[in-house]
């Protein structure tokens, strides 16, 4: 009884405002091995952006860059203005670029509530002294954090478990608060690494509901690596396709459904041709 | 619907401690301060108390309970696993040898201080040594931290084994650092002023009234554990145990968050050095040895580390076995069965016999945190049903 979802796709202007986040000619170096090779990526604002592509094209890697864990061997990355090249992780996601991970790394003793208070951390002010001392302005401000942490929650779907330890949730609001964690950072640019892996179709198309309600209602670029088609083509405005590090193709869905280099990398070469 | 009241524990404040923690502070002071040299008590009981728990063993445990519970901070709440938490004890301990005894002699500085005004040296109130100290040691904190906190795990336990070793060298050979004289190397700095409390001074044999004292110090660590755990730090902290990586892409400064636990836990370090000075009433070299990091770090895993209380039992029981426990109990083992056995010298082996058997069946410690005991036990759980049946999700 799966009844299929109208998905509204937001017109992706060709000539957009402005790129909330500007990747140029990233690459990453292992040793020999370019995991990147030469990739510029651009996240217009507001807009949903999809990184496809088969098993170790560098997605993740690239992902890595844009948050700071790597540094890129060349290349530069700006946001906004700024070039965030250098920024250490935090920084970076202080200024607003935060992100899921492959394999859900929630911190699993915490609550759910605790969790977005982690990501409010850059956000909030109380020091030793004042913690020690509950000031009132400490208080304040943590009752303060505590009400956007629940409304995020409910936001994200999560919002009754804000007191239950997020080892205990189920794996679909494991995700989900993943997602309410990286939201917490009130960022402008969300980065999800497969954040439908693992899901059956429904909860897939509750996801992509999620996101869809996400980016209209808020101020928010989202930016999205993921296996199953089905997400991609109903979410993305805009698809980018890695092979073996390099960007080999980038347009709307069905410019990538069509386009015979990707076909080639995801199935391989027809038999017998020969270039 | 268990788990949900568990995990509300952890994070609702609670602040019923303190009367509790009054009330049986309270008593121990009086039964010390005034039951025990009563005329009219029973000398049987006199003489058990002073063979099972005299009032230096239970002054000295609460020394240890103090660092324990800075330990607690660093190991404990942040994970960073310190092998030289010694090195802070050393610095606390020299500072209340440097600020409030006769060692720089040539000087002649007081304030506030407990000595008449033409004693020589430099003679603070002991209330500003703590803070001098608690403060010398948390920068001393950061200056170490600085360097090494870097590493990871393994590489870090090292690098602070290593600063565990070199400090109290240093003040080991200090007769001569560079020219001057730090330390007095190992003839140690003896006597150190009395504790002023507004009507009179505690000399080293006023036990009842440091026992107060100490009692209030270990009450304002547990205060402080206790406030930092709930709130933005403490929270950072605990991120850091669980996901260093996942902290760092939330926003969480690694190096700044860790330097912090290693400062509040150097403080602790510098209040148990000196409120140790005034307890054996000097600074003596050799105690300050590698043996009591791993003493203090056995304290905050057999009691149950990250939980307060479960390191103060820890702190507690360690503290009194090596001090007095097992001696009082191989002389009571002794008269009753006329051997002669010499239980002291069995301390180390018991110790390693009690963290075996730790570890074997109750690896979350006595008094754990229940986040860890959580933890702990679903692994078993994992274990048992690994078939795959794992629907368990409060729902």
């Amino acid at each position: 009884m799966m009844k299929m979802h109208l998905v509204q796709r937001r017109k992706w202007v060709s000539n957009p405002m402005a790129n909330v986040l500007e990747a140029q000619n990233i690459s990453v170096q292992f040793g020999g091995l370019l995991a990147v090779n030469n990739v510029t990526f651009n996240i217009p604002n507001k807009s949903i952006v999809s990184l496809i592509g088969p098993n170790g094209a560098g997605k993740t890697t690239f992902f890595n860059v844009l948050t700071g864990l790597y540094k890129p061997s060349a290349g530069k990355i700006v946001y906004g203005d700024r070039e965030i090249t250098d920024l250490p992780p935090h920084k970076i996601a202080e200024i607003g670029i935060a992100r899921t991970f492959q394999n859900i790394r929630l911190f699993g003793l915490m609550t759910a509530q605790e969790n977005l208070l982690v990501a409010m951390h850059s956000h909030l002010k109380a020091g030793i002294t004042s913690t020690i001392l509950r000031t009132p302005k400490q208080r304040k401000e943590e009752r303060e954090a505590e009400a956007k942490a629940q409304e995020i929650l409910d936001f994200a779907g999560v919002g009754k478990w804000t007191h239950e330890f997020a080892r205990n949730l189920s794996y679909g609001d494991q995700r989900r608060l993943e997602v309410a964690r990286a939201l917490a950072l009130n960022p402008k640019v969300l980065l999800l690494d497969e954040p439908t892996a693992g899901m059956n179709a429904q909860e897939s198309q509750v996801f992509i509901d999620f996101i869809n309600k996400l980016v209209s209602e808020r101020d928010i670029a989202v930016m999205l690596i993921e296996h199953d088609m089905k997400v991609v083509m109903a979410l993305s405005q805009r698809i980018t396709v890695l092979d073996q590090g390099e960007k080999i193709a980038e347009g709307s869905p069905d410019e990538i459904k069509n386009n015979p280099r990707v076909i080639e990398a995801y199935l391989g070469k027809p038999k017998g041709a020969r270039k | 619907m268990a788990k949900t009241s568990v995990s509300n524990n952890v994070t609702r404040s609670n602040r019923k401690w303190i009367i509790g923690y009054s009330i049986a502070g309270l008593i121990l002071f009086i039964t010390y301060q005034f039951l025990i040299p009563w005329e009219g008590l029973p000398l049987g009981i006199y003489d058990a108390v002073y063979q099972w728990m005299p009032p230096s063993a239970i002054n000295e445990s609460l020394v240890y309970v103090i660092m324990a519970l800075g330990l607690n901070i660093v190991v404990g709440y942040a994970g960073l696993l310190d092998l030289g938490y010694v090195a802070f004890w050393a610095i606390g301990g020299y500072c209340a040898g440097w600020f409030m005894s006769e060692f720089f002699y040539f000087l002649n500085i007081h304030f506030l201080g407990s000595v008449p005004a033409e004693a020589p040296g430099i003679h603070i109130n002991f209330w500003m040594v703590l803070l001098i100290g608690g403060f010398v040691c948390a920068l001393f904190g950061i200056l170490i931290g600085a360097p090494t906190l870097r590493l990871k795990s393994d590489y870090l336990a090292l690098v602070t084994l290593g600063f565990g070793e070199i400090i109290p060298q240093v003040f080991f050979n200090g007769e001569n650092f560079f020219g001057f004289n730090i330390s007095n190397g190992t003839k140690g700095i003896v006597r150190v002023d009395p504790i002023p409390v507004g009507v009179k001074d505690l000399g080293p044999f006023d036990f009842g009234w440091k026992l107060l004292i100490f009692l209030l110090l270990t009450a304002v660590m547990v205060f402080i554990s206790l406030r930092l755990r709930r709130g933005r730090l403490g929270r950072a902290w605990l991120a850091i145990r669980e996901d260093e990586l996942a902290a760092s892409m939330m926003g969480v400064p690694l190096m700044r968050t860790k330097l912090a636990s290693y400062a509040v836990g150097a403080f602790a370090g510098g209040l148990g050095g000196v409120a140790f000075a005034t307890h054996v009433d000097g600074v003596y070299a050799e105690r300050f040895n590698f043996t009591i990091s791993i003493f203090l770090l056995a304290m905050v895993v057999l009691g149950g580390m990250g939980n307060v209380w479960g390191v103060i039992l820890g702190a507690f029981i360690l503290s009194w076995v090596n001090g007095n426990g097992l001696t009082a109990f191989g002389q009571f083992y002794n008269d009753r069965f006329g051997t002669e056995v010499d239980f002291a010298s069995f301390t180390f082996l018991l110790f390693g016999l009690v963290l075996i058997l730790m570890m074997l069946f109750k690896r979350e410690g006595l008094l754990p945190e229940s986040r860890l005991k959580l933890m702990l036990h679903e692994d078993e759980l994992d274990d048992e049903d690994a078939s795959g049946s794992k629907k368990k999700v409060g729902k």
